[in-house]
């Protein structure tokens, strides 16, 4: 049972303004969650979500929608890393994620890492729904732990439709009480820092992406779509951020 | 439901080409993260809670009668590697052709003759099972098997591992494939209800990341 926690949503709409920019009808917050606007370059505008508390904590439900409407250049980053915690309230923390491309708009969805320090509980779920011209890059980093500690329980699944169809289904479970075999030789391994890089772009149903090693620890690969994808581990947050950043540039 | 029939299809002589992949398990041992049965039973069991379960989930939906094309596509999005869902066709392809000549019936004929490139392995473990009568829990218990019993034999193979420490292996590992194959299972039934979304996504990035670096190898033992 989930007692005491806090539940805050953040609601962020972005769409083209009809004059080459973006503007943002929306662009709401609470509690933890604050997306502040910043300076933008050419037609992309930028938002940093700052995050005004530390969590998210046991038992908290915290929730972020973006939604970027026809026209829209939007890129979401985040002012530093997200740590979760254990909290004083009872259950596992949740954190959701909702983001909606619509066609003819460009999404890029680049939060800090999320770390999961000892003790804390969180069940991430970031969900894409992409129309059939949308375009999106998504970086996702876990860090289990902080220096040298014991990472905490994470459950992070991404998924991704475009035009309706699932096109990505993935959950990772790791740390204390995750099933068996998450930090073996067919799951981590050791590694304690584990990212994903998702690209949509609808060129990619022509001319999909070849499958090919792009960084040391890190893959990447054609989906069953117009999508790419780098999976990535390596042995801290530098090093993958290194890979994840090497992949990008790698992918012009 | 034939228990004897359970054991045809589990059985690892049955001519479905599944001895040529060694789930992931040559390029864990070629990397050093397989060295001894203690690394291959941390391997199998990471693998039996993120593919086997996910497999299972989908041999067991098969089983119930679920849309094969919607499983199919729902087996993509949790294979990102395109080396995997090759592999997975191929062997579902294979082990179409062992069924349908094991146990002939107008299912499986009509989900061949509609994906002639085939569907992946799991799927059609399930229709499988269904044309031999068995219900979903076998097809997951099947499917858990194969996604331990696999690597189990092919590092005997690869490290000249001791078989009775291979099999040991497995022996622990039985108590929780049986979870496994009951988690799948209410998965399968919830499918059932609720579609593909209710399948679970259970991923292994090592899997993912090193079945590409073996595709890229010019010489492997195992196909995958």
């Amino acid at each position: 049972m989930r007692t005491g926690g806090v539940r805050a949503t953040a609601r962020i709409t972005a769409r083209g303004d009809g004059r080459g920019g973006t503007e943002l009808p929306v662009l709401e917050g609470e509690g933890p969650l604050a997306p502040r606007r910043t300076r933008g370059s050419g037609a992309q505008a930028r938002v940093v979500l700052v995050g005004a508390m530390s969590g998210p904590l046991g038992g908290d439900h915290l929730t972020v929608h973006v939604r970027a409407a026809t026209g829209a250049r939007l890129l979401v980053g985040s002012a530093a890393a997200t740590i979760a915690l254990p909290g004083q309230a009872k259950g596992d923390a949740r954190y959701d994620v909702r983001l909606t491309v619509e066609d003819g708009a460009e999404l890029h969805w680049l939060p800090e890492q999320l770390i999961s320090a000892r003790g804390s509980e969180l069940r991430v779920v970031t969900r894409v729904e992409a129309a059939p011209t949308a375009r999106l890059v998504l970086r996702e980093e876990q860090v289990l732990g902080r220096v040298g500690e014991e990472p905490g329980r994470l459950t992070s699944r991404l998924a991704l439709r475009i035009g309706g169809r699932t096109v990505l289904d993935q959950e990772l479970a790791c740390g204390p009480g995750a099933p068996g075999g998450w930090d073996g030789p067919a799951v981590l391994d050791g590694h304690r820092a584990v990212g994903q890089l998702l690209l949509v772009r609808p060129e990619f149903a022509e001319a999909p992406v070849g499958a090919r090693p792009v960084a040391e620890g890190a893959v990447l690969v054609p989906l069953a779509g117009p999508a790419a994808l780098v999976t990535a581990t390596a042995p801290d947050a530098r090093l993958l951020r290194r890979a994840l950043d090497a992949a990008l540039s790698a992918l012009g | 439901m034939s228990r004897a029939a359970l054991l045809v299809l589990a059985d690892g002589r049955f001519p479905a080409g599944g001895h040529a992949h060694s789930g992931g398990a040559e390029e864990a041992v070629r990397t050093g993260r397989i060295t001894d049965a203690a690394s291959l039973e941390s391997f199998c069991r990471g693998r039996l809670h993120t593919a086997g379960l996910v497999a299972a989930a989908l041999a067991a939906a098969a089983a119930l009668g679920c849309d094969p094309a919607a499983l199919d596509a729902a087996a993509d999005a949790r294979t990102p590697s395109p080396a995997l869902r090759t592999a997975a066709r191929r062997l579902g392809r294979q082990l179409m052709r062992a069924a349908r000549a094991t146990w002939p019936g107008l299912e499986l004929d009509a989900v061949a003759r509609e994906f002639p490139r085939g569907v992946h392995q799991p799927v059609v473990l399930g229709l499988a099972a269904r044309a031999a009568g068995l219900g979903a829990a076998d097809a997951a218990h099947c499917a858990v098997y194969e996604s331990v019993g696999g690597p189990a034999t092919a590092t005997v193979r690869l490290l000249s591992l001791d078989p009775f420490d291979a099999t040991a292996v497995l022996a622990r590992l039985a108590p929780e494939m049986d979870r496994t194959a009951d988690t799948a299972v209410s998965a399968a039934h919830r499918v059932r209800k609720g579609g593909p979304d209710e399948l679970p996504a259970a991923s292994a990035p090592l899997l993912e990341i090193g079945a590409e670096a073996h595709a890229a190898r010019p010489v492997r033992l195992f196909a995958s």
